[in-house]
């Protein structure tokens, strides 16, 4: 099979997929360490979610399936459920996990609604809106790659020009006002970024899933490092390698959707990094215990042995 | 047949509209979300394993996976990932199997997809079973009616404790009551019933039903009793009022179930008499009125 994969390669189509693949990986990674410090990784997995309505309408409303005209309708409707998020969060006493699940749970209902409803029409048939829940990116054009990358440019540079503001954002907030930072301008391009990365993934990844490139790298990332400024490079390159792993393998294999593929081997990094991380994993900690315990095994015998020289010397002296 | 689609609704709708309270009140409600996503590899092993639609089967097998996911959630968590982090690895992990799964043994597997993601209740009345010599109910009905009947077991019996690890975790564990059992057994309980009604409902839409009814109950009570009532009457309203508009427009019942859900959501976050949006507008208004 990785033959196959190597003259699959050759194909100049697939090249532009497989770059599509890496860049979302890449982008989605660095974007979601902030998510993830932020204590938002969920907001990815709803806003995905809330796109779908926004989606169907898009092509009620055109009738083509286009990448562009999908990104505008899942960008308004992404930016409605934050908005609606704020609200309920803000003015009851429900709580953000409810209020996330509320938004989440609704929106998609409504998406479902539009879906059938658009597959009962005459020319639903062709939509191939279904492949949106689980992503396929062999279907992907070489517009939509340009797409993707034009974003995945905007929002590489955008981290590396605000490194520090987003930083900051990320620790202390409240210091970030105090010092003069327009806090609230900051959280709204975070969150236009988020969504930007959402929609663009759902092409490749699907809805139900996407969330899973936003949140997984990241936290294997965090395993492996203290300090941000590698934690964000080091998720972008976990998020581009199980993009690119999971692109490999789907367009290999047929009937093997790509958002699955590539959550798995997100996974399968985010795994490896749990067992072998210095420090933080599991085997470094099996190790540190086991050398603790040795260390106080062998102060224990020391202090056996000065005991027993001092009963020595005690009998000596009487 | 209409008769057997909205008695399976509206026993789902009571079944997660009891959960829901519990797990809105725990703050735990995307718990609800990540079960129902990775109970679906339960489902596919379980369904491969006994090469039928035995929904027995089906249901220890997504059991199983629910409780896994709530143990793998709270060890990630325990070793220093954020919570919802966590959350989210484990749920999308677990799906992406599930997945993977039903495609790659798409030809053997006579699982529809879309059936587990969205739910098929049109069909329920098709296939049904005969207990106790009674015929001619569905089989989701006895299922989602065993479901039913553990819950009311089981928080009927443990109902004080449930109602004190709700509010206040330390306190119930101070009082001596086991709250990591309770945890687990109401995990247990969202597990069986999201398995019960994916047929009916579908795994994603379950959460809707779990979240909605409830949070829109919490909006309007502050006895849990009361919220517990209101919710599963909100949700019995939104399976038949859903129906009726899935057949008007012609469109999935499940997703016009948790449309329908989110409109009752919505007035009651505008029109509640104690939380909502137009009290506190008055109230204000009130306020100022008397200062001017």
């Amino acid at each position: 099979m990785m033959e196959f994969s190597w003259s699959v390669l050759a194909d100049p189509n697939t090249k532009w997929i497989l770059m599509g693949c890496m860049l979302l990986g890449l982008m989605s990674g660095m974007i979601g360490s902030f998510a993830y410090l932020r204590k938002q990784s969920l907001i990815g997995d709803t806003l995905a979610h809330a796109a779908l309505p926004g989606i169907c309408i898009a092509f009620m409303l055109t009738g083509v399936k286009s990448l562009p005209l999908f990104f505008i309708g899942a960008f308004v409707s992404g930016l409605i459920a934050t908005y609606s998020i704020t609200v309920i969060t803000r003015y009851t006493r429900i709580k953000a996990d409810a209020a996330m699940g509320i938004v989440l749970s609704v929106f998609f209902g409504i998406g479902i609604v539009l879906l059938t409803q658009i597959q009962h029409s005459p020319n639903g048939n062709q939509s191939g809106l279904d492949k949106f829940l689980f992503g396929q990116a062999a279907s992907m054009i070489h517009s939509d790659v340009y797409l993707m990358m034009g974003v995945s440019a905007v929002i590489i540079i955008a981290c590396t020009l605000l490194f520090k503001e987003f930083k900051l954002l990320s620790f202390d907030p409240g210091f970030a006002r105090g010092l003069g930072f327009p806090v609230g301008l900051l959280e709204q391009l975070l969150m236009f970024f988020l969504v930007m990365t959402v929609v663009v993934g759902i092409q490749a990844v699907g809805v139900v899933l996407v969330a899973a490139l936003l949140i997984t790298p990241a936290v294997a990332a965090r395993y492996w490092t203290d300090r941000l400024g590698v934690m964000v490079v080091l998720s972008g390159v976990f998020g581009a390698i199980s993009g690119v792993i999971g692109t490999l393998i789907s367009t290999t294999t047929s009937n093997l959707p790509t958002g699955p593929l590539s959550v798995l081997a997100a996974t399968t990094v985010f795994g490896f990094s749990i067992l072998f991380a210095p420090r933080r994993g599991v085997c470094a900690k099996v190790i540190r215990r086991i050398r603790g315990n040795e260390a106080i095994r062998a102060s224990e015998r020391m202090r056996e042995m000065q005991r027993q020289d001092i009963r020595l010397r005690k009998e000596e002296s009487l | 047949m209409e008769f057997w689609i909205i008695v399976t609704g509206a026993l789902v709708a009571t079944a997660c509209g009891i959960l829901g309270c519990f797990l809105v009140l725990r703050r735990m409600s995307l718990i609800g979300d990540a079960i129902s996503h990775s109970v679906l590899p339960g489902i596919v092993i379980a369904f491969m394993m006994s090469g039928s639609r035995d929904s027995l089967a089906m249901l220890l097998g997504a059991s199983v996976l629910g409780l896994v996911t709530v143990f793998l959630i709270q060890l990630f968590q325990q070793s220093g990932v954020q919570a919802d982090a966590s959350i989210g690895v484990v749920f999308t992990a677990l799906f992406a199997v599930g997945v993977v799964l039903v495609s790659l043994n798409a030809r053997q597997v006579d699982l529809d997809l879309d059936c587990v993601l969205f739910g098929e209740i049109a069909y329920v009345h098709w296939n049904t079973m005969s207990v106790f010599g009674i015929d001619g109910v569905p089989k989701a009905v006895w299922i989602l009616g065993i479901t039913l009947l553990a819950i009311f077991l089981v928080i009927g019996l443990f109902y004080k404790q449930f109602k004190l690890c709700a509010f206040d975790p330390a306190m119930a564990l101070a009082c001596g009551i086991p709250v990591a059992l309770f945890h687990y057994l109401l995990m247990g309980l969202v597990s069986m019933t999201t398995v019960a009604s994916f047929e009916s409902v579908g795994a994603i839409l379950v959460v809707g039903m779990l979240i909605v009814p409830a949070a829109t109950a919490y909006l309007l009570t502050e006895r849990l009793s009361i919220m517990i009532l209101y919710s599963v009457l909100i949700g019995i309203t939104c399976a038949v009022l859903g129906y009726y508009a899935a057949a008007w427009l012609d469109a999935s019942i499940a997703g016009m179930m948790v449309t329908v859900a989110g409109l009752l959501f919505v007035v009651a976050l505008i029109f509640s008499p104690s939380h909502g949006l137009l009290m506190r507008w008055v109230k204000r208004r009130r306020l100022v009125g008397v200062e001017a």
